[in-house]
């Protein structure tokens, strides 16, 4: 089973079968996007009843809070290649860390925006300085931090091994930072009802919420196989297997 | 002859540095002038109010020690980067990361202790609450070595770039957030004479924690500069 | 006679060109490898790569069989590198540079005055090294190999900025060196004739 893994693993790893592979994934995953998405906004926006307290307004969590899991679970992916980077130099894994930063960032910035709209209907005003939305803010420099590094040196393969170690620090700090965060807003506003975190949600609701949060992971893939694909291809240009598709 | 052992390795390094600080000891000032300065722009810009100034001097003297220390970072191996000592030292027979520890030691040793000095002339000035200068020297003492062990990581990180300063402080500013919100809060909670213990236990948590890490984050980065 | 540094399948890529491709060499005890080449054909890059401060695309060096990354401190006790920078320190003088050397490697026993001596250097040793010439510090540079007990030289042009005598006073360094069971690898822009010892040349170009 173990030596079955590492095969596959060393394959995987490879460039073109990667490229080919990724190709053959993106139609079903893309048609698997769409329901996913057409179901969970259906579930969202039409099935769940509306919210006793909040109104309407309170259907923006739909995508705001996948939104904010995507900006978490993308730094964690980015840490672990990281990790493959450092250990077994693994090129794929270089090209998976560099090209998951801009989407992590995108959807850190999605969740700053939609936390901020659903500010206005709650507080009267776009920004407070919630937890949650101080904490996401905070891992958005984080993100700004790895495209920085990345983009600024020119050795794109010593970038990446610059980058791999700032996302595994980065790893260690983000739960220090978060609790830090956490613990100041109580310290400091503890009045303001935090409405992110609620204790139960109704089935009517988690359910479209679950979906989404699906929708978001598959479009994360598609958008890092596409991205990856194209880099694969820049990387790789002066070799064999690129030539041949050209030609082809 | 043996090589040195690990212990005398890491104090050999010490007194290099702390000596090579004493023969430009006109840098030495910088840090601290910057820190005072930052401090003095404060009133200045909003106000003199006694009560205002005495509320927001936690916070203040700890951006603007943050502000300093990151000024500061790039001195650890800048020189060393240069004349090429900073690559013998990769190739050296005792492991990176004491190494490591020993030059971000002296570093801290000559830009953050005497922070210490000038700060509760500071707390002074802003108005703060006599209670609370105790606690504002053992935030100091605790939370600015986190700083320059945090630090070094992102100077080895960008030490070979070009224009490495702007990214630098994009890279660590993020990070000392826990710092600044443990310490700034200790001393808010000591001037209103409430209990500290929490945020000081936790800011030892975060300096036996960065001890033990960011050598071995530095040492990594420091071989991927030189590469 | 077994040998002491090896390299295997070394390849070196940087922006996309190939520098030089499964590199096989050997060298054991006695043996000096001279690398020629063009500027830019990966000379620095392979002596790099040799001292682990740069790592290969593919492939690996041994020291004694074994990967470098795997031997560690003893490796690098075994190792001189001097490089592009002299990596001296402006602010100390000749004597306390000495000293942060042999401080970092394996130190030698011997008086550091016969050290500077044996490079030319002697009454040096409490000038400040800013107030030294660049052919000066250079011998500075190389006084590593003095302090320091390694069997292992490696030199990135070490003759840069030093005048026909010192050049024959650091060859003949080398020699003695080489007839003491050491083993040196580097760069020369000089012709260098070594008469005595086994001379291995690598030529990256060709």
């Amino acid at each position: 089973m173990f030596k079955w893994f590492v095969k596959w693993f060393h394959r995987f790893g490879s460039p073109p079968y990667f490229y080919r592979l990724a190709g053959l994934w993106l139609p079903w995953l893309t048609g698997l996007f769409t329901i996913l998405l057409i179901g969970g906004l259906y579930g969202g926006l039409v099935l769940a009843p509306t919210d006793y307290q909040q109104g309407e307004s309170y259907r923006i969590i739909f995508v705001h809070v996948p939104a904010a899991w995507m900006s978490m679970f993308i730094y964690m992916v980015m840490a672990t290649c990281g990790i493959v980077v450092l250990v077994w130099r693994m090129k794929l894994a270089e090209v998976v860390l560099s090209c998951a930063a801009p989407i992590g960032a995108s959807f850190t910035f999605l969740a700053l925006i939609t936390g901020s709209l659903w500010g206005k209907p709650m507080w009267g005003t776009y920004w407070v300085w919630d937890a949650r939305l101080t904490s996401e803010l905070i891992l958005l420099f984080l993100y700004l931090g790895v495209i920085g590094l990345y983009g600024a040196i020119d050795d794109k393969r010593v970038a990446a091994r610059a980058v791999a170690i700032l996302a595994i620090v980065g790893m260690v700090n983000i739960p220090i930072i978060h609790y830090s965060v956490e613990w100041w807003n109580s310290l400091h506003q503890g009045a303001t009802v935090t409405k992110f975190d609620k204790p139960s949600i109704a089935w009517s609701m988690l359910w479209p919420l679950l979906v989404m949060a699906l929708a978001f992971k598959v479009y994360f893939v598609i958008s890092l196989f596409q991205r990856v694909r194209a880099e694969l291809l820049h990387r790789e240009r002066n070799t064999r297997w690129v030539e041949e598709l050209v030609k082809s | 002859m043996k090589r040195l052992s690990l212990s005398q390795a890491f104090w050999f390094l010490l007194r290099r540095d702390l000596l090579l600080a004493l023969r430009n000891r006109s840098e030495l000032a910088n840090p601290l002038l910057f820190f005072v300065l930052v401090i003095t722009l404060f009133p200045l810009a909003v106000g003199a109010e006694p009560n205002l100034l005495a509320r927001i001097a936690p916070g203040i003297i700890w951006v603007a020690a943050l502000l300093a220390s990151m000024l500061s970072l790039d001195a650890i191996f800048r020189s060393d980067f240069e004349d090429g000592t900073l690559e013998q030292m990769l190739l050296s027979a005792h492991p990176v990361p004491v190494l490591v520890l020993a030059k971000v030691t002296a570093h801290w040793l000559v830009t953050g202790l005497p922070l210490l000095l000038v700060a509760p002339l500071l707390a002074m000035m802003l108005g703060l609450d006599e209670d609370a200068y105790g606690i504002l020297l053992l935030t100091i003492l605790l939370g600015t070595p986190v700083l320059s062990l945090i630090g070094s990581i992102g100077v080895a990180l960008t030490i070979g770039l070009r224009k490495g300063g702007i990214i630098l402080s994009l890279l660590v500013l993020p990070l000392y957030v826990p710092v600044l919100i443990f310490s700034a809060s200790a001393i808010d909670a000591a001037a209103g004479g409430l209990s500290v213990s929490a945020q000081l236990s936790m800011m030892m948590a975060f300096l036996f924690l960065s001890l033990s890490l960011s050598p071995v984050a530095t040492a990594a980065a420091l071989k991927m500069s030189m590469s | 006679m077994s040998a002491l540094l090896q390299t295997s399948d070394l390849t070196c890529v940087k922006d996309d060109r190939v520098l030089f491709e499964n590199l096989n060499l050997s060298l054991s005890e006695g043996q000096i490898l001279l690398v020629e080449g063009k500027n830019g054909s990966g000379k620095t890059s392979l002596l790099r790569i040799l001292t682990g401060l740069n790592l290969p695309e593919s492939g690996e060096v041994l020291w004694q069989g074994q990967p470098i990354s795997e031997v560690g401190p003893e490796y690098y006790e075994q190792v001189n590198y001097v490089g592009h920078h002299d990596g001296i320190k402006r602010d100390l003088t000749c004597l306390e540079n000495l000293r942060l050397v042999q401080a970092m490697g394996k130190p030698m026993p011997i008086d550091l005055d016969d050290a500077l001596d044996k490079v030319n250097l002697y009454r040096f040793g409490d000038n400040f090294v800013a107030t030294l010439s660049a052919g000066q510090k250079r011998r500075l540079a190389l006084a590593r190999l003095v302090v320091t007990e390694a069997k292992l030289w490696i030199m990135d042009e070490p003759f840069t900025s030093l005048d026909k005598a010192s050049m024959a006073m650091f060859q003949e360094m080398f020699e003695k060196h080489l007839a003491n069971g050491g083993v040196i690898v580097m760069t020369s822009h000089h012709d260098i004739e070594m008469k005595n010892s086994d001379v291995v040349r690598l030529n990256l170009s060709e």
